[in-house]
């Protein structure tokens, strides 16, 4: 099966062209949408399959994104399958109603395709707007290339959808390097994606007659913590169904993704961790250092919500100095919120590598082979002298 | 015709140095080749120059979108906030500074969609702004998406069998809504814009002025325009009436045509010397 996947005909496509693609091969119920550069290209491409009929999709343009995601939130509640687009300023005027399709337990997919956030005003790439919705009760997989989302978006129904997790999920790519560069990808035929997925039965729904219920409905002392504690649960529960839908995924169709991308980190002493597509320049970069005898690897997240702790703490067990480079700012002094979330999964190993923040890239700013060399000299270093020169400071600057 | 009018004539039609008024670092602008923004950016500077006021006592505020990069080619105080919420980042504006000269410059997708709940509440309390609307019957800058303005049956990116949304008239919202200053222009009618725009500038009060534009590179494309110009003469010159020729019109002439000028002017209570008169003055006693 997987022999057959690998000899399929590859195409070249944008991210946002293999995300339109892998929507229509979905074919949810409802798309409520509205226009941000730079995810505009998939609702523009998703249209043309609605109005050629290709898809059963109703496509709702609202009149911003606020109600592009109640009209999701509504949608999903009354049972069907939905999903929608969106980039930066788009998604953080969806943030109020994130927390309530998280907390409602609607299994909605979206891709939002990363951009930096307002102001100054920028279209270009980075991670502040996922970023910010990171405690939104969402599950959020990162996508290094344009066959990784497609392919993550597949498998973002599976994971919502499933009885044991119940729980939105985002999946982020990279705005301009990854949504509008076209790369190689193989598509999977529609008929594999509708088997993969699945009829979507919702467990409870609105327009379930025969057993009434309802949504978001108040809570004081009484109940609210259990419904959070509920959620947090099925947080929790989602890392498994992750790896399961992940490795279902493998068997079927020969790509094999786990929660976390570890590059020749086995013997390694020295790594950067980081999130989409910065991980191919990083990993090239990798390649010589080991071609000149340097012990160096990368960590890349898939899964950033619910975070791979342990997976993390296990795969950089063996490094004495690792760089966590984040394309977002925490603005607290304290680093970017990768490190920290990295530096705190490290924190029960047995020897506890040097960890240093470096936020890179915001804006659309480009990361180079150098930046990411740069920053193994310094690891370099550190391991050389046991110290380290700054905990976090900004690069490509 | 308000008074003083005729006064002002002379003035307007006196040429004068763009450049007092622009960022030439800025520049060249992103608008396409057809795009009447830079018109309507023309008419604008001459009715502010006409106006007589001191550039550094405006301030122009604008959202998101082709029309909302205004205020980065032009040297006044100037705010490109949040799509939508131009409105509401110049109500805080006025009021922290009811002197100054606050210009609001959207679209009709950010004006009327995103924006539309700050815009019929910044008419109804009637604060002192002036507000140009570039309707162009469509979302430019993110690729020519329908809008609220986008006439029926017409196609865009996301309605390719014609639209079946009814469009709204800015004009009439506006007015519903309380803004004591309502006005109608287009690109075509310069001469006629930069007086419209004047005499918006002047009016105390939630000033809208509604300015049809044409958008050829998304709109005219999709709905078989032959050119800019040819957009133009169809919509802004044959599709639009002004209020003193439509008097003597019968109404089977002034049928699907907007209509041009002041279409609505009153005198009423404006919002921040109501809030220091009534609120302030009597919180303070004074």
């Amino acid at each position: 099966m997987a022999t057959n996947t690998a000899m399929k005909k590859q195409t070249g496509l944008t991210g946002n062209s293999a995300i339109a693609i892998a929507m229509k091969q979905i074919n949810p119920d409802v798309c409520p949408a509205y226009p941000i550069t730079p995810s505009t290209a998939i609702i523009e491409d998703f249209s043309s399959y609605v109005a050629d009929g290709d898809v059963d999709t109703e496509l709702i343009t609202v009149e911003s994104e606020h109600s592009a995601m109640s009209a999701c939130i509504g949608a999903a509640a009354a049972g069907a399958r939905v999903m929608t687009a969106t980039s930066s300023q788009g998604l953080a005027l969806m943030w109020e109603m994130l927390y309530i399709a998280s907390g409602m337990r609607l299994p909605i997919v979206i891709t939002n395709v990363n951009r930096a956030l307002s102001a100054p005003i920028n279209i270009h790439c980075d991670h502040s707007d996922s970023m910010g919705a990171r405690d939104a009760g969402w599950v959020q997989l990162y996508s290094e290339t344009v066959q990784e989302a497609y392919d993550n978006l597949i498998m973002a129904v599976r994971i919502a959808e499933n009885e044991k997790v119940l729980l939105p999920v985002m999946v982020c790519l990279d705005g301009f390097i990854t949504s509008h560069a076209i790369e190689n990808i193989t598509l999977l035929d529609k008929a594999e994606v509708q088997s993969f997925i699945g009829e979507y039965k919702p467990e409870r729904s609105l327009l379930d007659i025969d057993h009434p219920s309802t949504f978001g409905a108040m809570t004081l002392q009484d109940a609210y913590m259990t419904f959070k504690h509920q959620q947090s649960e099925a947080m929790t529960r989602a890392k498994d169904v992750v790896s399961s839908v992940s490795a279902e995924f493998a068997k079927k169709f020969g790509r094999n993704y786990g929660l976390i991308d570890a590059y020749r980190l086995e013997d390694a002493e020295i790594a950067i961790v980081i999130l989409n597509s910065a991980a191919g320049t990083t990993k090239v970069v990798v390649d010589e250092l080991r071609k000149q005898g340097k012990k160096a690897g990368m960590l890349r997240l898939r899964l950033f919500r619910p975070l791979p702790h342990k997976e993390i703490a296990d795969a950089l067990k063996n490094c004495k100095a690792v760089a966590v480079l984040d394309r977002a700012d925490s603005m607290n002094d304290f680093g970017g919120p990768l490190f920290n979330e990295v530096r705190s999964a490290l924190y029960d190993g047995e020897t506890r590598p040097k960890v240093i923040s470096r936020i890179y890239g915001l804006g659309g700013r480009d990361y180079k082979i150098k930046d990411a060399t740069d920053v193994f000299d310094e690891l370099s270093a550190a391991v050389k002298t046991g110290k380290t020169d700054t905990l976090t400071k900004y690069i490509t600057l | 015709m308000s008074e003083g009018t005729v006064a002002k004539k002379q003035k307007l039609s006196v040429p004068f140095d763009y450049d007092k008024y622009l960022r030439p670092k800025k520049l060249p602008h992103i608008w396409c080749p057809g795009c009447g923004h830079g018109i309507v950016l023309k008419a604008l500077l001459r009715a502010i120059e006409a106006s007589g006021l001191n550039k550094d006592d405006i301030c122009m505020v604008s959202g998101i979108g082709c029309s909302s990069r205004t205020p980065g080619y032009v040297d006044f105080n100037t705010m490109h906030s949040l799509h939508g919420r131009a409105f509401a980042f110049a109500t805080g504006i006025k009021f922290a500074k009811p002197n100054m000269k606050v210009i609001v410059i959207t679209g009709d997708g950010d004006a009327l969609a995103i924006g539309g709940n700050h815009f019929i509440h910044t008419c109804r309390r009637n604060i002192d702004l002036t507000v140009l609307v570039y309707t162009n019957a469509i979302y430019g800058m993110t690729g020519g998406q329908y809008s609220p303005t986008t006439p029926l049956g017409d196609i865009a990116t996301t309605s390719r069998y014609g639209n079946i949304e009814p469009p709204f008239d800015a004009c009439k919202m506006a007015e519903a809504a309380g803004a004591s200053f309502v006005a109608r222009g287009t690109a075509y009618h310069t001469l006629e814009l930069e007086k419209t725009i004047l005499e918006a500038i002047k009016h105390k009060g939630t000033s809208v002025v509604d300015i049809i534009d044409a958008c050829p590179t998304y709109y005219g494309r999709m709905n078989k325009y032959k050119s800019a110009t040819h957009m133009m003469e169809v919509i802004e010159k044959d599709g639009t009436v002004s209020v003193k020729q439509a008097d003597k019109l019968p109404p089977e002439k002034l049928e699907g045509k907007l209509l041009r000028g002041v279409l609505y002017k009153t005198d009423r209570p404006e919002y921040c010397e109501q809030y220091a008169t009534q609120v302030m003055g009597k919180a303070t006693g004074k």
